[in-house]
C-alpha cells in the first residue's frame, strides 16, 4: 500500500534547480533509499519529505494527507540527522524522551517508554549518562530511539553511517535492517554509498541532478541498470562499444571485439534503438581461463595488462583486440589458482546474457 | 623561546603597572598620589560612603548599567541568531551598519546623538539618552560574544526539535536557549561592564544626573578628591574583575555544554 | 549536500534582524546623517541657519589651528598604531605558537582584563607614572639612572602615545592572534621541509598568513584613536590636543554644533581615507585580504 506519494515536485534554491519533476510512491513497511552522487538532491527530497523544505510545484501526500502547510512537528516522520542532532544539554534518557513532551504520558509511563527505546537500540542502562560522553556508534543509537519512541509512520535516516568507522558501519547496517524488520515502520534512507544501499534497501531510487535515474530493487538495478550513469554509479562495469542492428523481441547487436549476438530485448532495459549503443559487462561476469582450462561459454584472446590483488579477490585489466579499453575482471583467489603477472598471455571467457544493452 | 617569554611578561607588567598602582594609592595615608608612599589607612574608603553625591552618581550607573545590559543583550541575541541563519539580500551592509561603533570613535557616536536628541526633537538630556548610546555601543560586544554561541549550534538540533514535535518557539526555549545561556550571561556581563565604564558619550549625553565616570571626571580637577578617587577606582576594578571572571567561566562553561574546544578569548 | 539559500530561512533571518538593524539606522545612521547635515548649516547666535553653505569647511581648511590638530591628530593615531601593533605581534606570536593549548585562555584573559577596567582611571595612572615626581621619574633617579626627571614624558604627545597604546593593547593583539590561530602548522612544516630556516619560514610564511590581522589590528587602533578625547585632555598637555578635544569644545563651550559637526566629519573623513590607503597598499604590496 502506498504510503507517501510525491507528484510533479519540482524545488529550487536560487538558480539552483535541486528537485526536478519528482513522481515517487513509497509503499507502507518498506527500506527505501535515495543513492546518488552529492548535490544530486536526495537529502532535498529526504527534508521535502520530513517537512523542513517546501515544494516549489508538486504535491506530497503521506497516508493520504496533503503535507502543504504541516510542519516538521506535526508529520508522522521522525528523522535521524546526519550530525545526530543529540541535544548536548540532556541526558541520554531526556533525549529519547524528548518528543513525549507533548504525549499525554505520566512519568513512569514515560521512562518506560524511554528504557523500552534504549533496549531496542542496545543502549539499556545507558539512560543516565550526558550526551556528550557518548561514542559515534552510540550518538547514532539514541538519534534512532528517540525517533522511533513516537512512533512515527515513516523513519528517515539522512547518511546515517556516514560518520562511522567501516567496521561499525557494516554492523549497523546489519542492525538497522533487522530492526526495520521488527518495527515494520517505512525506512527512507538517504545515502551517497551504493554498497550500503544494496545491502539493507527493498527499493532504491538513484537520483541525478535533481532527477530520478532509475527505481528498482537492488539486484534488478545491479543487474539491469537502465543507464550507463546508473550501471556506471553501481558497481563495476566493463563498457563497449556497439551498434544495434536489428530491435524487437530480439536484438540483434554487433559488439566491438566479442563478434555479433541476438539477445532477448530484457537485457536492454532503458529501451534501444538502432544504431550506436553502449554494452555494458560486469567484471565477475567474466572469468580467466587458465591454462588447460576449458569452458562451455565463449572465449576470447588477451593479454593480462594489470594485476591489482584484494586478499580475497583479484581483479585484472586485460586488453583485447579491437577492444579500446582492457576488460576490467574479477577472480576469487583460490587454494591452487595462480595469481598471474603482467603481461602473460591470457583468455576470457565470457556469455552474451551478461551483456547490458546501454542507450543513451 | 625564553626571550619572547620574557618579553610577553614584561608586556604584561606593562599592562598591569597601572592597575597596580591603584590600591598602593588607594591605602596611602597622604594627600598627594606620589611616592614615596606614608603609611597605610582606608580613610579614603569610609570618605567615598560619606558622599551623597557619589551614592547618586552610582546609582546612576548602575541603573544605566543594569538597563543597557539587558537592552543590549535582547536586540544582540536577534542579530546572532538571524546572522547564525541563512542569508538574505544586503546581510552583510546591515550586520556592518549595527556593527559600525565598534570601530567608530565615541565622540563621533556622542556628538552625532547630542545634535539629534537636543537640536533636531529639543529633548532634555536624561538617563535615557545615555542608555539609549550605551545601548548603541555594547550591541556589537554582545553579539560578538552570542555569535560564538550561536554559530556553534548544529543547525539540526532545532530541526531535530521541530521533528520531534515542538514549535519554533518551544525549540528556541528548550534547546537553543539553554545552549546559548552561558553566552547570554557573558554578554550581560560584558555590556553590563562596558557601559559602567564609559565615559566619552555619558559626559556629552548626561542630564542633571552624572553617571559614576562623569562624577570621578569631576573629582580628577581637584588634586584633595584623588586619594577618594583612588579608592573608588579601587573598587571598580575590583568589581569589574569579578564580573569578567563570571563571564570567562560562563563563556567556558558554555563550551563545555556544547562539547567544543576552547579556542580562546571574548572578542 | 545542497542546502543553498534557503529562502525561508532568510526571511526568518530579516524578520530577526530588523529590531537591532532599526535601533542601528534610528540611533546611528540618522545621527550621522544629521551631523552632516548641520555641518552644510551655520550658527547665527542662537539659531541655526540652515541655508546650505560650505562656510564651514573654508572656515576649517583656513584655520591653522584646526588643520594643525587635524594633521597632530592623525599623527597621533599614526604612531599609536604602529607603536600598539608592534608591540603586540610577538604576544600574539608568543600566545599563539608557544604557550600550551589549555593555557591560551588564561593568557588571552591576563591580557583583556586591564582593558575592561576603568579608563579614566587608568589614564589619569599614567599622569601618576610618567609625571614630573611621577613613578617612573621617582624610580629612575632612585636607582641613580637619572640626576633630573624626565620632561618629555608628560604633558606632550608621547604620553599620548605610551597612554593609548596601553589603552588598544587587546584591541591589537586579539585579532592578530586570531588570525595566527587559523594558520594550518604543517604549513610550517612544509616550509621548513622545503629548505627555509625558522627565520625565512617566519618571513615567507607565518607573516603573510597572518597580515589579514594585522591590517585589522591596524584599523581598529588607529580609528577609534583618532577620537580619543581623554587622554590629550589629561596627559597631553597643550601640545598633546586632539580634534576631539576641539569637537567637544565647539560643542559644549562654543555652542556652535554646525563647526563641531564640520570638524567631526572631516575626522571621519580623513580616517577613512588614511584607512582606505592603508588597504590599498596592503593590497598592493602586501598581498593582504580582500
Amino acid at each position: 500500500m502506498t504510503l507517501i506519494s510525491l507528484a510533479g515536485v519540482n524545488k529550487h534554491f536560487g538558480d539552483y534547480h535541486a528537485l526536478r519533476d519528482i513522481d515517487l510512491e513509497i509503499r507502507e513497511g518498506e527500506f527505501f533509499s535515495l543513492l546518488g552522487p552529492s548535490g544530486c538532491g536526495k537529502t532535498t527530497l529526504l527534508r521535502l519529505i520530513a517537512g523542513f523544505e517546501a515544494p516549489d510545484i508538486g504535491t506530497l501526500h503521506i497516508d493520504g494527507r496533503d503535507m502543504a502547510g504541516v510542519g516538521p512537528n506535526l508529520r508522522p516522520t521522525n528523522m535521524v540527522f546526519q550530525s545526530y542532532a543529540i541535544f548536548p544539554h540532556l541526558t541520554v534518557a531526556e533525549n529519547v524522551g524528548f518528543g513525549l513532551r507533548r504525549a499525554q504520558m505520566d512519568k513512569p509511563d514515560r521512562a518506560r517508554a524511554v528504557d523500552e527505546a534504549l533496549e531496542m537500540v542496545g543502549l539499556a542502562g545507558y539512560g543516565i549518562r550526558a550526551a556528550n560522553a557518548l561514542s559515534g556508534g552510540q550518538r547514532q543509537r539514541v538519534a534512532l530511539a528517540r525517533a522511533l519512541i513516537l512512533k512515527p509512520k515513516v523513519l528517515l535516516l539522512d547518511e546515517p553511517l556516514s560518520a562511522l568507522d567501516k567496521k561499525i558501519r557494516e554492523q549497523m547496517q546489519v542492525e538497522l535492517m533487522k530492526l526495520q524488520r521488527e518495527v515494520g515502520i517505512t525506512f527512507i534512507l538517504v545515502t551517497h554509498d551504493q554498497e550500503e544501499a544494496l545491502v539493507m534497501s527493498d527499493r532504491i531510487a538513484v537520483m541525478f541532478e535533481g532527477g530520478i535515474g532509475q527505481l528498482n530493487d537492488p539486484e534488478t538495478l545491479y543487474r539491469r541498470p537502465a543507464s550507463k550513469r546508473v550501471a556506471g554509479f553501481i558497481g563495476m562495469m566493463n563498457f563497449l562499444n556497439g551498434r544495434v542492428t536489428a530491435t524487437g523481441p530480439e536484438i540483434a547487436v554487433e559488439v566491438a571485439g566479442l563478434g555479433r549476438y541476438r539477445v532477448p530485448a530484457e537485457q536492454a532495459p532503458g529501451g534501444v534503438e538502432e544504431g550506436p549503443v553502449t554494452i555494458g559487462i560486469r567484471p565477475e561476469t567474466l572469468s580467466l581461463l587458465f591454462e588447460g582450462e576449458r569452458t562451455d561459454r565463449m572465449e576470447v584472446a588477451g593479454r593480462v595488462d594489470e594485476v591489482v590483488y584484494y586478499g580475497d579477490m583479484t581483479y585484472y585489466d586485460v586488453a583485447v583486440a579491437g577492444i579500446d579499453k582492457p576488460l576490467t575482471l574479477s577472480m576469487k583467489n583460490r587454494i591452487g589458482r595462480p595469481v598471474l603477472d603482467v603481461g602473460s598471455p591470457t583468455r576470457v571467457a565470457w556469455d552474451e546474457r551478461s551483456l547490458v544493452l546501454l542507450g543513451r | 623561546m625564553t626571550g619572547l617569554r620574557a618579553y610577553a611578561i614584561a608586556y604584561l607588567v606593562f599592562l598591569y603597572a597601572p592597575i597596580a598602582l591603584l590600591p598602593l594609592f588607594a591605602f596611602n595615608d597622604a594627600d598627594i598620589i606620589a611616592f614615596p608612599l606614608s603609611g597605610a589607612t582606608t580613610r579614603w574608603f569610609a570618605e567615598l560612603t560619606q558622599s551623597a553625591s557619589l551614592l547618586n552618581a552610582a546609582r546612576n550607573s548602575l541603573i544605566i548599567a543594569a538597563t543597557t545590559a539587558v537592552l543590549s543583550t535582547v536586540l544582540g541575541v536577534c542579530a546572532a541568531r538571524a546572522a547564525s541563519m541563512a542569508d538574505w539580500p544586503l546581510k552583510r551592509p546591515m550586520m556592518g551598519l549595527i556593527m559600525l561603533p565598534l570601530v567608530l570613535p565615541e565622540i563621533i557616536v556622542a556628538v552625532s546623538l547630542l545634535v539629534l536628541v537636543v537640536q533636531v526633537f529639543g529633548l532634555g538630556l536624561s538617563n535615557t539618552t545615555i542608555i539609549a548610546a550605551h545601548t548603541l555601543i555594547c550591541m556589537p560586544f554582545s553579539i560578538a560574544v552570542l555569535n560564538g554561541a550561536f554559530q556553534n549550534l548544529d543547525p539540526a538540533l532545532e530541526e531535530a526539535a521541530l521533528d520531534l514535535g515542538e514549535t519554533r518557539l518551544s525549540a528556541f526555549r528548550l534547546v537553543i536557549l539553554p545552549l546559548v545561556m552561558p553566552g547570554i550571561v557573558s554578554s550581560l556581563l560584558i555590556a553590563f561592564t562596558i557601559s559602567l565604564d564609559e565615559f566619552i558619550i555619558a559626559f556629552f549625553l548626561s542630564g542633571a544626573n552624572p553617571t559614576m565616570p562623569v562624577y570621578i571626571w569631576g573629582l580628577l580637577r581637584f588634586p584633595g578628591q584623588l586619594p577618594v578617587v583612588m579608592a573608588l577606582g579601587t573598587i571598580l576594578v575590583a568589581l569589574s574583575i569579578v564580573l569578567l571572571i563570571i563571564a570567562e567561566i560562563m563563556r567556558r562553561r558554555g563550551l563545555k555544554r556544547a562539547g567544543l574546544k576552547d579556542r580562546g578569548g571574548f572578542l | 549536500m545542497a542546502r543553498a539559500a534557503l529562502t525561508a530561512g532568510g526571511k526568518r533571518g530579516l524578520i530577526l534582524v530588523s529590531p537591532p538593524f532599526l535601533y542601528a539606522l534610528l540611533l546611528l545612521a540618522v545621527p550621522l546623517a544629521t551631523i552632516l547635515l548641520f555641518s552644510f548649516w551655520t550658527q547665527d547666535y542662537l539659531d541655526i541657519d540652515t541655508r546650505f553653505t560650505l562656510a564651514n569647511y573654508v572656515e576649517a581648511f583656513n584655520d591653522p589651528l584646526y588643520m594643525q590638530l587635524l594633521r597632530r591628530s592623525l599623527l597621533i593615531a599614526g604612531a599609536v598604531t604602529l607603536v600598539t601593533v608592534v608591540l603586540a605581534f610577538p604576544i600574539a606570536y608568543f600566545v599563539s605558537f608557544h604557550v600550551a593549548p589549555g593555557r591560551k585562555s588564561l593568557w588571552l584573559f591576563l591580557i583583556t582584563i586591564p582593558f575592561w577596567t576603568s579608563y579614566l582611571i587608568r589614564v589619569f595612572l599614567w599622569k601618576v607614572i610618567l609625571g614630573y615626581n611621577g613613578v617612573l621619574n621617582s624610580g629612575l633617579t632612585g636607582l641613580g639612572l637619572i640626576d633630573e626627571p624626565l620632561s618629555v614624558i608628560l604633558y606632550n604627545a608621547n604620553a599620548v602615545v605610551i597612554t593609548l597604546a596601553h589603552a588598544f593593547a587587546p584591541f591589537a593583539i586579539l585579532p592578530i592572534f586570531v588570525a595566527l590561530e587559523k594558520i594550518d602548522r604543517s604549513l610550517l612544516e612544509a616550509s621548513m621541509d622545503l629548505g627555509e630556516t625558522r627565520a625565512t619560514t617566519f618571513l615567507r610564511v607565518t607573516l603573510p598568513l597572518a597580515m589579514p590581522g594585522v591590517v585589522a589590528a591596524v584599523l581598529i587602533v588607529f580609528i577609534p584613536t583618532i577620537g580619543d578625547y581623554v587622554t590629550p585632555r589629561l596627559v597631553g598637555g597643550p601640545d598633546g590636543l586632539m580634534i576631539a578635544n576641539m569637537i567637544q569644545t565647539q560643542f559644549l563651550k562654543l555652542n556652535n554644533a554646525p563647526m563641531g559637526a564640520t570638524l567631526a566629519v572631516l575626522a571621519m573623513l580623513s580616517v577613512t581615507a588614511v584607512s582606505l590607503l592603508f588597504i590599498w597598499l596592503n593590497r598592493r604590496w602586501l598581498r593582504g585580504p580582500k
